[in-house]
């Protein structure tokens, strides 16, 4: 499945499209226009971005009435992810990646 | 779609799978299938509208602390291979039951999707579980959907 790969690292390598998987993750279920509410672009962009993320399998859409959904689906993340850590390294993946944002917190709670 | 939908408590998951819709079906509701996969609960379904739906914890998840039955729920509509919905209770959280729902389709090529929605609204620890949300506790609907696909199209799921 390394096209599919492909496409997941295309819709991934671009800030608006991680900003927008990135509202989706606060707040899941959002309509277009509640999505570009806060980006500086037109709405003709944003829907260009999100279809390249919905190709990429990383939205999937819904339609609720006439609104169309959108929600953020993390299974191709997570395949990419089973792909390369298994269930034993995941561990120690996930202690250094804790570390590494305890020590990045802008305000620790103390300083060593 | 007549399902409805609450921004934020809704949760829906997608996987393309190399597979028969038939496959991902009998993955879904036969036991000998959900052993091999995800949480490998032992899925006991009732396949008519109104029975029942019963996960089992193997024994070795029993005896690391969890329920004998950690979920249950009832069945809604079945629609073999193509739909199954249900309800979907976390029994070991004091929260409602949340709605469940499986879609199959044929996408061409031998390969098929399976799209899970998940309604969860009024029960937010429920959604951290099945989010992957909660440290320690297994990475959700991801995990298990990644994993399932790992299991029809190698014949090995991911951590055997």
């Amino acid at each position: 499945m390394s096209d599919d790969d492909d496409l997941v690292f295309k819709a991934l390598a671009d800030p608006t499209r991680r900003a927008l998987l990135d509202r989706l993750f606060v707040r899941d279920g959002q309509t277009l226009t509640e999505l570009e509410s806060e980006l500086a672009m037109t709405r003709f962009g944003v829907m260009k971005h999100l279809r390249l993320l919905e190709d990429a399998g990383l939205v999937v859409t819904r339609r609720q009435g006439r609104e169309k959904l959108h929600f953020l689906n993390p299974v191709p993340i997570r395949s990419i992810h089973d792909r390369w850590i298994d269930k034993y390294t995941e561990h120690h993946t996930a202690t250094l990646l804790d570390l590494k944002a305890e020590l990045e917190r802008d305000d620790p709670k103390e300083k060593p | 779609m007549t399902t409805t939908t609450t921004t934020g408590t809704t949760k829906v998951y997608r996987v393309y799978i190399k597979a028969t819709p038939q496959a991902i079906w009998d993955a879904i509701t036969k036991p000998e299938w959900t052993r091999r996969y995800g949480y490998q609960g032992i899925a006991e379904y009732d396949l008519r509208p109104g029975g029942t739906y019963r996960a089992l914890a193997i024994p070795e998840h029993q005896e690391a602390g969890m329920p004998e039955v950690p979920v249950e729920g009832e069945v809604i509509e079945v629609d073999p291979p193509v739909r199954l919905v249900q309800t979907w209770r976390a029994t070991w959280l004091d929260e409602p039951a949340t709605r469940l729902t499986y879609e199959i389709a044929e996408r061409g090529e031998g390969v098929s999707s399976l799209t899970v929605t998940h309604e969860l609204a009024g029960a937010p620890q429920t959604l951290a579980q099945v989010a992957g949300e909660i440290e320690g506790a297994g990475g959700g609907w991801a995990e298990v959907l990644s994993d399932l696909k790992s299991l029809l199209e190698t014949g090995s799921p991911l951590y055997a």
